[in-house]
């Protein structure tokens, strides 16, 4: 055989191997507003960058006829490639190919690639789009997953992890993003769920629809499972491609800084908190005004939004940010918000990026729901992962800090490294009316006026205590600042804190309240 | 975003909007042990007690098939049944009320 035919025969081989579930699978696959596995793919990463490795790889399976059947790249595509310039490890679940179920082969081409993110030290993406397990390969499919789950889990806090759910993700296969890092799902594609509709239908007589019970909107807004929602494959990939640019290769480095920028002209951080601290307002205008560009990028926008999280850049450094939102529930506390600032915490923790917290709430929800829902418990969380952060800690209190709220939002008592307070912040055991109601009790009940009398002593307790000053004389808070004075402030901070050094006891891992 | 609202925190109120979920809270109510409910969707696969019984704390009152698991619905305290809303074979949604007591 001459070199140049073994040449045309290999790419007639790649050909085939390529050609996926052959053009009428990937024709329906696009009338439902998908992209093929590989053009996904190649969507997402640095144009010519995308090499695919184990294209040839099939299922060794005999059973139920399989032995005749022949599935190019076993239903799922691995390769490397970069995105704006990161390398970065990455599948995609090709539904075409025999539904993109996942058999042992297929499973081993994904931890194939799953190491060597790891060996890298980059990071990994997982795009999903598959019927489940391969029923016909029986309990070595579910050794396949198995074998995913325990990868995830190695690699968590090790190289940044991304889940992409662009079609089915049902049953055992959806804790593989759920032991990711970032999850993203796209309106009608995306659906997730551990019992499908039929299954609860004829189990439990329950009708729901797939959108229903696990629909992108659903996992954006209701459950919490994603972090980032969008109307359709391209928007989802430019959002990938954004996040990226915001963290680490890996948890030894940090991530790659941008030419610095100044706030966009407009967002002026002295206008936008009313005096009376009842009133709301829109606390992402804070961080916009602040930060570089006006550019926040946030996470899990849809989910618990009486807390903000999201990254943004203080003179080109990747930052975190952590904000109450007084716009949704006042911007309390409570069992969502806990669960969803915790994890973000302990992200930017691991993977080194400093951490700003701005906070306004008055404490914790109240509410038989929410205590029995567990609120201790997941309150624990925020309060755990801010003490074992070693991450720069800066925090600017805005306006109301109250109580528990105060302590959980990163103060200096969990070890918060800069702390500064606005002009306008109350920083006291609770708001002034409930305080003086507690304290002056006896004296309102007897007084010939109550209500002029509780109002006076309201006013008392607001002007000797809801105030930063007192929590500034015992060095609780580092500075009072103007609100125009807090880029400066931040940017200093952190740019003084790139050395940062803290150490904790050696222990093999802490037990945080999950 | 939801609605706007007023939230009562330590006596002060704040404006404030709420999320869907909050929207949508069950106002608490403490159990009452007189109801018996259906804890799981099901289907009744045998009643044990008719009204006007007395029942022991403990006694099987009825049967409810889910999951592929036989589930013996008991007594929750000693009690005489006002009335039994389910025959054997009825499916039963989640919460929907199975039997009465006095």
């Amino acid at each position: 055989m001459s070199l140049l035919k073994r040449i045309f025969e290999h790419f007639l081989k790649r050909d085939q191997a390529t050609a996926g579930g052959g053009p009428k699978a990937i024709e329906k696959q696009v009338a439902q507003g998908k992209l093929p596995a590989r053009e996904r793919i190649t969507a997402i990463l640095d144009p010519g960058t995308f090499h695919e490795y184990d294209l040839f790889v099939e299922h060794k399976c005999q059973d139920f006829g399989m032995d005749k059947k022949s599935l190019p790249g076993d239903g799922v595509v691995t390769g490397t490639g970069k995105i704006l310039g990161h390398p970065v490890c990455i599948y995609a679940q090709d539904f075409t190919v025999a539904g993109g179920s996942l058999g042992l082969a297929h499973a081993r081409k994904i931890t194939k690639i799953m190491d060597h993110a790891v060996k890298l030290g980059i990071p990994l993406i997982g795009i999903n789009d598959s019927g489940g397990a391969r029923i016909q390969e029986g309990v070595n499919s579910l050794a396949g997953y198995g074998e995913i789950f325990y990868r995830n889990t190695l690699a968590s806090g090790v190289i940044p992890q991304i889940s992409i759910i662009l079609g089915p993700c049902a049953g055992g296969a959806v804790y593989s993003p759920a032991l990711t890092d970032f999850v993203f799902v796209v309106d009608r594609i995306s659906k997730m769920f551990i019992t499908g509709p039929e299954v609860i239908k004829t189990v439990l007589g329950e009708e729901v629809t797939m959108e229903e019970l696990g629909g992108a909107r659903v996992q954006a807004e209701i459950s919490g499972n994603a972090h980032f929602y969008s109307e359709s494959e391209l928007e989802c990939f430019e959002q990938v491609k954004k996040l990226v640019t915001f963290i680490p290769w890996n948890n030894k480095k940090t991530a790659d800084p941008f030419p610095a920028r100044f706030p966009k002209a407009g967002a002026d951080v002295m206008t936008i908190i009313p005096a009376e601290p009842t009133k709301p307002y829109d606390v992402r205008d804070v961080i916009r005004a602040v930060c570089d560009d006006s550019d926040f990028f946030e996470i899990q926008a849809l989910w618990a939004s009486n807390i903000v999280v999201g990254f943004a850049r203080l003179e080109g450094q990747s930052i975190g940010v952590v904000a109450n939102q007084p716009k949704v529930l006042a911007g309390v506390l409570d069992v969502d918000s806990s669960d969803k600032a915790a994890r973000f915490i302990r992200f930017c923790d691991a993977f080194n990026i400093p951490l700003v917290t701005f906070v306004d709430l008055p404490g914790y929800l109240p509410g038989v729901d929410q205590e029995h829902a567990g609120v201790i418990r997941h309150g624990a969380k925020i309060l755990y992962a801010y003490s074992e952060a070693t991450v720069p800690k800066i925090t600017v209190i805005l306006r109301k800090a109250y109580g528990g709220g105060y302590i959980a939002m990163c103060s200096r008592h969990l070890g918060a490294d800069f702390v500064f307070a606005w002009p306008t912040a109350e920083i006291a055991v609770m708001g002034p009316e409930g305080a003086a109601n507690i304290i002056f009790k006896a004296e309102i009940a007897a007084a010939k006026d109550p209500d002029a009398f509780r109002k006076q002593k309201v006013a008392e307790y607001t002007e000797k205590f809801a105030s930063p000053y007192i929590a500034a004389a015992n060095g609780h808070v580092d500075a009072v600042i103007s609100p125009n004075e807090t880029r400066d402030f931040l940017v200093h901070a952190i740019e003084i804190s790139q050395q940062k050094t803290e150490t904790r006891p050696p222990r093999k891992h802490g037990i945080p309240p999950f | 975003m939801g609605e706007r609202r007023t939230l009562i925190i330590d006596d002060t109120a704040y404006e404030t909007r709420v999320t869907r979920k909050f929207a949508r809270r069950q106002p608490y109510a403490p159990k009452d042990l007189r109801r018996v409910a259906a804890f799981i969707p099901g289907v009744i696969r045998a009643v044990h007690v008719a009204s006007g019984d007395r029942v022991r704390k403990g006694q099987g009152l009825l049967v409810l098939e889910a999951m592929k698991m036989q589930n013996d619905v008991a007594a929750p305290e000693e009690a005489v049944v006002k009335a039994v809303h389910v025959s054997p074979g009825d499916t039963v949604s989640k919460g929907q009320l199975l039997l009465e007591f006095e």
